[in-house]
């Protein structure tokens, strides 16, 4: 029951953080229909520049908020000088674009922090554990279990409730339409990809006091959020959230059910999805 | 008078196979032996990319799980060596076969995806063999591979000639990528390989003039499958050994890398492509380790000004000028 328990929150912890990257790349594709290899690039990114902010500022809060948003400037640019001419290109060359974005961004990231695995404390408040089920369990992981929903609610009240959200959607429905009413949409690619760059970034500096941060963090997580959005349905935000939190649990429970086979589950779920549901679970959504 | 030439010869569709063959036949011969060996990569590598190119070039499929298939190969040839078979032929055989069992089944699944969809399909089956390599250690090895202590002679009937020298390994694997090259040369200028570029063009219409596109796809697939898998079973002769990481998407990703560097249009384009990579990794590492940095950075300007990619650029411009004085 306790191990239950705690693969459980385990499960559900990695599982937020993978749904606040996740939730980026299939608002990216979803509005401006393009897979962002690069996508889990600034992810780390969003890491190694909050553990540095917090290097120079002694303060966790401070590198979380500014961290991000250094980022996504960095979106900015990416989206106004390269993404902008591919946009009536074949996807694949947007997926080739992005790719060679990861490559710089890797080998930037190796350049200035090094290849060494670099550790971030949780601030002091969230430091230390909390027990119940006789265990004591990180506080830092429940913090960001709550914190997980906080910004999911917040978006989803941001794309469904808000002018600025519906205007998204309607320039994600049909372009020509949404200008032909006066929707200036190169000006909204360009903040809806600031948007994704800002929530990567967001998830990398939050996972960074979960994991030890290294330059290869960037590859490992962009198949996973690949996973979980084309398994949610490319687009789609409650299958972003859905698609995370299976993955996250599969990979928890994985390691205690299926032994050595664990490490494969992702991709038999990714295959699982695509021959029988091949838009996903909540496939044709915008 | 010379455009016009070039041109002609531009056309003529074996005229590449013969400039490879003398270049692949003399230049070893007058490069410093550690030139003989990353030429041997290239080689290798470069069968690779344009066995990749067959399904992205000709049938617009994106495979991010290419390395999958050259693993198999490679993972076939390490273990059959070291069971102390000591026939190329029969390693070569064993592996294709090997291969295309493999790409069998993963592409009757995958060849009914387009696009991302495809893309990620084709990724994951590739990772799925990677978790194989590097889980099932009693096989494989684990994430430590199959090492090979020894790598037999090659008996020629008359003579026994061993892998060890440098130029002897070269022309060995030189030997393998020729076929492996001229097998895909005639699949390209054939009838099907029309099919397959209609396949890519419009695939409905396709669909409505007979041709059965899941098919013409899958056929494209198995070639494409067992001639990576016979670069992989020389990649393994040529490295001693057979890793995980030969299966692992990051090195699925540098056949498509070379085919964009050289352009997928061209038949050429992703050997010229793999000739590019390595001779600049090669001056790059020398001062930067960073060699991905400047690849990157290479990439960009080439997907967004040059689509065509280098070799297919320089053709496309010989091509123009030689038409420019043939009008005048």
């Amino acid at each position: 029951m306790d191990t239950f328990a705690i693969n459980l929150l385990n499960g559900l912890c990695w599982g937020m953080l993978l749904f606040l990257i996740s939730v980026g790349l299939t608002t990216v594709f979803g509005v401006m229909g393009v897979l962002n290899f690069a996508h889990g690039s600034l992810f780390m990114l969003g890491a190694y520049v909050a553990m540095q902010i917090m290097e120079w500022i002694p303060n966790f809060w401070i590198g979380l908020i500014i961290g991000p948003v250094v980022v996504a400037g960095l979106g900015i640019f990416i989206e106004v000088f390269l993404l902008r001419p591919v946009y009536r290109r074949d996807v694949t060359f947007q997926l080739l674009l992005t790719f060679a974005v990861l490559l710089v961004l890797d080998d930037a990231v190796r350049l200035i922090w090094g290849p060494a695995y670099h550790i971030v404390d949780p601030p002091p408040l969230l430091s230390g554990t909390i027990s119940f089920f006789d265990q004591s369990y990180p506080l830092y992981r429940l913090f960001l279990l709550c914190f997980g929903p906080v910004v999911g609610l917040s978006l989803w009240f941001f794309f469904q409730k808000t002018r600025w959200g519906k205007v998204i959607r309607a320039a994600a429905l049909d372009r020509e339409m949404a200008e032909g009413v006066g929707i200036q949409v190169p000006r909204l690619f360009t903040l809806v990809f600031a948007l994704g760059t800002w929530l990567a970034a967001l998830g990398g500096a939050l996972s960074a006091p979960y994991q030890s941060i290294g330059p290869s963090l960037g590859e490992k997580i962009i198949i996973e959020s690949f996973i979980v959005v084309v398994v949610g349905g490319l687009g789609s935000f409650p299958g972003a959230f859905i698609g995370a939190i299976a993955l996250g649990l599969l990979e928890s429970f994985g390691t205690m059910f299926a032994g050595r086979v664990q490490m494969a589950l992702p991709y038999l779920l990714l295959i699982v999805v695509l021959l029988f549901r091949p838009r996903g679970i909540f496939g044709k959504e915008v | 008078m010379v455009h016009q030439k070039i041109g002609r010869i531009l056309e003529y569709p074996f005229s590449g196979l013969i400039v490879f063959l003398v270049l692949g036949l003399f230049v070893p011969l007058v490069i410093p032996t550690y030139w003989v060996m990353v030429v041997t990569e290239i080689l290798i590598m470069g069968l690779f990319a344009t066995s990749f190119n067959l399904l992205f070039g000709y049938c617009g499929l994106l495979s991010f799980g290419q390395a999958g298939f050259f693993g198999v190969g490679a993972y076939v040839t390490a273990l059959l060596l070291s069971k102390g078979v000591g026939s190329y032929i029969l390693i070569c055989i064993a592996s294709i076969t090997a291969t295309l069992i493999a790409a069998y089944f993963i592409g009757y699944l995958c060849v009914r995806r387009d696009e991302i969809f495809f893309a990620m399909l084709s990724l994951g089956f590739g990772m799925m063999l990677f978790t194989i390599a590097h889980n099932w250690r009693e096989v494989t090895g684990g994430s430590d591979g199959l090492p090979l202590s020894t790598v037999p002679p090659v008996d020629l009937g008359f003579s026994k000639i061993s892998l060890f020298h440098p130029l002897h390994g070269y022309y060995f694997v030189l030997a393998f990528v020729f076929v492996g090259l001229c097998i895909l040369q005639v699949v390209v200028h054939s009838h099907f390989g029309l099919m397959l570029k209609a396949s890519r063009e419009n695939k409905e219409r396709l669909a409505f003039s007979g041709g059965n596109v899941a098919s013409v796809r899958l056929v494209a697939f198995l070639m494409a499958g067992g001639l990576s898998g016979l670069a992989g079973m020389l990649f393994c002769i040529f490295n001693r050994m057979a890793t995980p990481d030969m299966l692992h998407w990051s090195f699925s990703a540098k056949p498509v890398l070379m085919t964009i560097l050289g352009g997928a249009e061209v038949f050429w384009g992703p050997f010229v492509g793999a000739v590019i990579f390595f001779v600049l990794e090669q001056l790059v590492t020398n001062i930067t380790e960073n060699w991905m940095f400047v690849l990157g950075l290479l990439l960009i300007p080439i997907v967004l000004f040059f689509p065509r990619g280098i070799l297919g650029t320089v053709l496309n411009l010989m091509k123009s000028s030689g038409r420019g004085s043939h009008g005048q």
